[in-house]
């Protein structure tokens, strides 16, 4: 690790002062931040911590029935308080990394990283959430642009994450056996007006929507409604840990057990 | 009844007080007073020409006190391969130079061809960024494949070694025409292509370094995480360095696991003592992770054509193989031991089989070197056969364990001699395998099968009977067959006047539990308390010698020697107390911690036998010294030859190839047994690492040789998840004939005998499943590779 400066921001405005010089870099729970800084990978010469500012923690659930997590919420924290309103995303939240980064880990780090291979990104799509930033609201439909890339402007933070809550909703993942990082994760929410299906680890350009699996499902959401259809594996990552067939194989998988398991 | 203390007892492990609550002291612990650090400089490249080395930018920043290169050590010596092997040529093995720091060439990514010392480890970190700046590397095409590497004879890891070729080995070659006849007439052959994958060891310490040097005295100390101190002290100072070997000494302090990993002398070693000679100051070095999977010696890395040769009804005529066994980039002190004498002479297995063959070439490539690893070419010899018997058994339609039972070798057939050299004492495999089905309760596996069924998943069964061996002597043969070290063991055992006493073992222990069992032997023997008795071990200035621990050695070669010293303290004690009880020698008896005049009700205590020998105020002074200390040096008659069968049960996921494993069942002939919550550790322990290798472990070089696992994001090691909950016997024990203890050695059994029932089980679920075209599959069995199977 490179020196580097830090700075413990109190509020939202102090932050996106902080985060306005040159090669400042916003700090969330740091699970993939510091490691890239320990490797010498990554120098900024600022950090902002965005860990102690009162208004980006906890939970609620707002008078549109949302549930509201706020940006610098830790993993456990949502496993902890989001059960009693949106059961699938607390499991959700329950099975990222080990303990000690779900105690550090945040869901604004996560989204802002937006690793294609991450839990969240298949919620957050999944359940058509919106991303609120120090400046505006992102539709989840709008925000992820691709592999470690996202709508948000340099300096930009996530403040708030909102969730409408489902009728039904369940996530299902396939655990790269290294990392334990989604080698296919799929995220599958039934609303009033349709169903979402949301996959994370599978494509090269990270979470998606399968869009023929949301119509056949909204259609009938039954696990046997998906049997016609088939993923391509043109855009699928392939690696040491699965290749494209493998992981176009898995989406269809553990999206038929996403619907049998969605309550 | 179990006993509560001394052999048998399962005493608690002493050592665990101090690593449970954080008071161990590992090397990277110990602060030394102007102490300073040195970092490494590696190649980021496979393979590559040095042009030109700068460190002029690198000499003139902060902190730096001095930096290192190629150069500086090419007046010293190599770091030696132990054991040399003749091809079947008669030509010796090809045995390059392995420098302190690359010199001229580098050869693999992580290879380190300069070193920077700093006063601080992150001004040594900055400058080693800095002299990478300035060096300049012409990047030569790398070899990785072994198979490209001896076909191409122009691209050449070592200069002067044209096809890359360390060695090809033939064993034994007198068999090899009467092989050939045998497998040419056998009514049926399997063949089998097998891959045995490379390990990266991941002690959970890394490696760590601290040289000093006594401007004053001349002295030096080296403190490191070794397994065997004594042989770092001999090659540091007999082959490297040069150091006279009575100014060094060497001390392994807590060691957090090895694995065989650092049995080896490193490079770094001898740089923290060159540094620190030349600068007056303590110079430290502690790997971080990625040095670890860059540089510390691999395991395995075999490619294998296994042939079986049999009758219709299953009996085995004659097995050959053919192996490819990878050593890296330059020959590490096992590496050329691990896959011949440690490989071949086991191609026999438990089995009584009349023709064996085996052909191993050792390849030089591109990559981190390769070397034992727990079990050590013992897991790659059972692997071939066990996986080749099941697929044999499977071709021949009959049951896997019917087969091993019309081969294996019957209790009344011992002492026998294979055909590959060794000598199996003792044993009875049959009794384990009955043992194992039992335990596993294979009559109810069909109703298991069935409920698996019903869930929608595949059950399979697998079954390994293995057999090792241990504690790898003796000298005198091990000497003939190419090896440079004698492979006995010494210990001291020293009574206190007031009865305590310390052994002093040429074991190191880094996580065995030495500490507690070794005390559990004297204490039964010398009729003390376990408490009374301390283990000293890992200190070459308080050892007499050692070879330290590795290949499953610790308790049968050193403990026998420690055995041997305590039957030498006891001879002691009864002269001494034949004179203050007024008796004749002869009609002395020692029981039970006390001397005494056989026949009589006069005795002397074990502890005023010691006080006597310390305050010999009524004491034979004229024919015996005063004092109670002994040495002794043991030299194995023969290996240990520990066996058993090892069953698992897995459920095959088919719409993911998902392997989970149901169960796994062990029953071990380790002979006698000082401790059975040790032992029974032990086999967890290797069970974990072998289900490791078969599931989930895997060393991936690409074809520039960039090392792409190198890390935990993408090397996977098993956990507890992964694992299941363990059945483990030991009751069906012959003892060892020709050790005192009648041990056998039980640290690397669950790592040889395990891969093969794994996977084994995962075919017989495939199988089972209709998949009836999947005859193999190369570990490790990640679903990935598993649902790829099964798609074919």
């Amino acid at each position: 690790m490179y020196n580097f400066e830090f700075a413990k921001a109190k509020t939202i405005g102090d932050a996106v002062k902080a985060l306005a010089s040159d090669d400042a870099q916003a700090l969330g729970g740091g699970q993939t931040l510091l490691p890239t800084m320990k490797q010498r990978l990554a120098a900024p010469t600022v950090l902002v911590s965005l860990n102690a500012i009162p208004e980006m923690i906890g939970v609620c659930v707002n008078d549109a029935g949302e549930v509201c997590i706020g940006g610098a919420t830790t993993h456990a924290a949502v496993a902890r308080e989001v059960a009693a309103h949106y059961p699938a995303l607390a499991a959700l939240a329950s099975h990222i990394g080990d303990p000690a980064v779900r105690n550090r880990g945040t869901i604004g780090g996560s989204l802002a990283n937006n690793d294609p291979s991450a839990c969240y990104p298949a919620a957050v799509l999944g359940s058509g959430a919106t991303v609120k930033t120090n400046a505006r609201d992102i539709a989840a439909d709008d925000y992820f642009l691709g592999m470690f890339t996202t709508a948000l402007e340099q300096g930009e933070i996530i403040t708030e994450v909102r969730f409408p809550v489902p009728h039904k909703a369940n996530y299902q993942k396939f655990v790269q056996p290294a990392s334990r990082f989604a080698l296919v994760g799929v995220y599958v929410a039934q609303y009033a007006g349709g169903v979402r299906v949301a996959v994370t680890g599978a494509a090269s350009d990270g979470v998606f929507r399968w869009a023929e699996a949301e119509a056949a499902l909204s259609g009938d959401f039954a696990a046997g409604a998906l049997d016609a259809l088939a993923v391509p594996g043109n855009d699928m990552i392939t690696d040491l840990h699965g290749s494209a067939d493998y992981r176009a194989h898995l989406v269809k998988v553990m999206t038929k057990r996403a619907v049998a398991a969605a309550h | 009844m179990p006993k509560d203390t001394g052999i048998g007892a399962r005493s608690k492990r002493r050592e665990d007080v101090r690593f449970l609550t954080g008071r161990g002291a590992y090397t990277d612990d110990l602060a030394m007073q102007g102490q300073v650090h040195a970092v490494m400089v590696r190649s980021t490249v496979a393979h590559g020409r040095i042009v030109s080395i700068d460190t002029s930018a690198a000499a003139a920043m902060p902190g730096v006190l001095a930096i290192f290169t190629g150069e500086d050590f090419v007046a010293v010596g190599g770091n030696p391969a132990g054991w040399l092997i003749n091809s079947r040529d008669g030509t010796p093995m090809r045995e390059p130079k392995r420098p302190v720091l690359a010199h001229g060439k580098v050869r693999h990514v992580g290879d380190a061809y300069a070193a920077v010392i700093a006063e601080t480890h992150e001004q040594a970190r900055d400058a080693a960024e800095a002299v990478a700046a300035g060096t300049e590397i012409e990047e030569l095409p790398a070899i990785v494949d072994m198979a490209a590497a001896v076909a191409n004879a122009g691209n050449r890891v070592h200069d002067e070694i044209p096809d890359n070729l360390c060695f090809d080995w033939g064993w034994i070659e007198d068999n090899r025409a009467a092989v050939d006849a045998a497998m040419k007439a056998a009514p049926h052959v399997t063949t089998l292509e097998l891959v045995n994958n490379r390990l990266v060891p991941n002690a959970m310490e890394p490696r760590a370094s601290i040289g000093e040097y006594n401007p004053g005295t001349g002295d030096y100390k080296l403190t490191t995480t070794s397994q065997n101190p004594h042989l770092t002290k001999l090659l540091v100072c007999a082959f490297v360095l040069g150091i006279p070997e009575h100014k060094l000494t060497v001390v392994a302090p807590d060691v957090g696991g090895g694995f065989g990993s650092k049995i080896y002398h490193y490079g770094e070693e001898a740089l923290v003592l060159a540094a620190a000679k030349k600068l007056g100051r303590p110079v430290r070095w502690t790997a971080d992770r990625t040095e670890s999977f860059l540089t510390d010696a691999h395991g395995r890395d075999h490619v294998t054509t296994i042939e079986v040769g049999a009758t219709l009804d299953g009996e085995i005529l004659a097995i050959r193989t053919n192996t490819l066994a990878n050593v890296g980039a330059y020959l590490s002190n096992f590496s050329t031991a691990t896959p011949t004498f440690l490989h071949g002479t086991l191609m026999a297995g438990p089995y009584k089989v009349p023709h064996v063959y085996v052909n191993l070439k050792a390849v030089f490539t591109n990559t981190a070197p390769v070397d034992a690893y727990r079990g050590a070419g013992r897991p790659e010899a059972t692997y071939s056969l066990e996986r080749a018997i099941d697929k044999m058994a499977r071709e021949l339609k009959l049951d896997p364990v019917a087969v091993r039972r019309k081969n294996l070798l019957k209790p009344d057939q011992f002492p026998y001699t294979t055909p590959v050299g060794l000598v199996y004492d003792i044993g009875d495999y049959h009794a384990t395998l009955d043992k194992a089905l039992e335990m596993a309760d294979l009559a109810g596996f069909e109703a298991r099968a069935a409920k698996s069924r019903a869930a929608g998943k595949l059950r399979g069964v697998g079954l390994s009977t293995w057999i090792e061996a241990c504690g790898i002597a003796p000298s005198h043969l091990v000497g003939q067959l190419g090896s440079r070290v004698g492979l006995y063991d010494a210990a001291t055992v020293r009574v206190s006047a007031t009865g305590t006493i310390q052994v002093m073992t040429g074991a190191h222990s880094h996580g065995q539990g030495h500490e507690t069992v070794f005390a559990q032997v004297v204490a039964d023997k010398l009729g003390v308390a376990e408490s009374a008795v301390e283990i000293v071990h890992g200190d070459t200035s308080k050892i007499p010698f050692g070879m330290g621990s590795y290949g499953s050695r610790s308790l049968a070669v050193c403990g026998s020697a420690m055995d041997r010293a305590l039957d030498k303290i006891i001879d002691k004690g009864k002269k001494i107390a034949a004179h203050m009880l007024e008796a004749a020698e002869g009609d002395i008896t020692f029981e039970n911690g006390s001397f005494s005049v056989a026949g009589t009700d006069k005795a002397k205590s074990f502890g005023e036998i010691a006080f006597s020998a310390y305050v010999p105020h009524n004491y034979p002074l004229e024919t015996l010294e005063p004092g109670l200390e002994e040495t002794a040096f043991y030299d194995p008659n023969n290996f240990t030859y520990p066996a058993g069968a090892y069953l698992c049960e897995v459920e095959v996921d088919p719409d993911t190839g998902k392997v989970t494993i149901c169960s796994f069942t062990c029953a071990d002939d380790f002979g006698n047994v000082m401790n059975p919550m040790v032992v029974e550790g032990q086999v967890h322990g290797g069970v974990a690492q072998g289900i490791g290798q078969a599931l989930v472990e895997h060393t991936a070089y690409d074809e520039n040789g960039q090392l792409l696992t190198a890390s935990y994001m993408d090397y996977t090691m098993p956990r507890a998840d992964d694992l299941p909950f363990y059945q483990v016997d030991h009751s069906c024990a012959t003892p060892c004939t020709h050790n005192p203890l009648g041990v056998k050695g039980c640290g690397e059994a669950g790592a040889i005998g395990s891969p093969p029932a794994v996977v084994n089980a995962v075919i017989d679920a495939l199988h089972r499943g209709g998949m009836t075209q999947v005859s193999h599959i190369d570990m490790p069995l990640t679903p990935a590779r598993v649902w790829a199977a099964m798609q074919a």
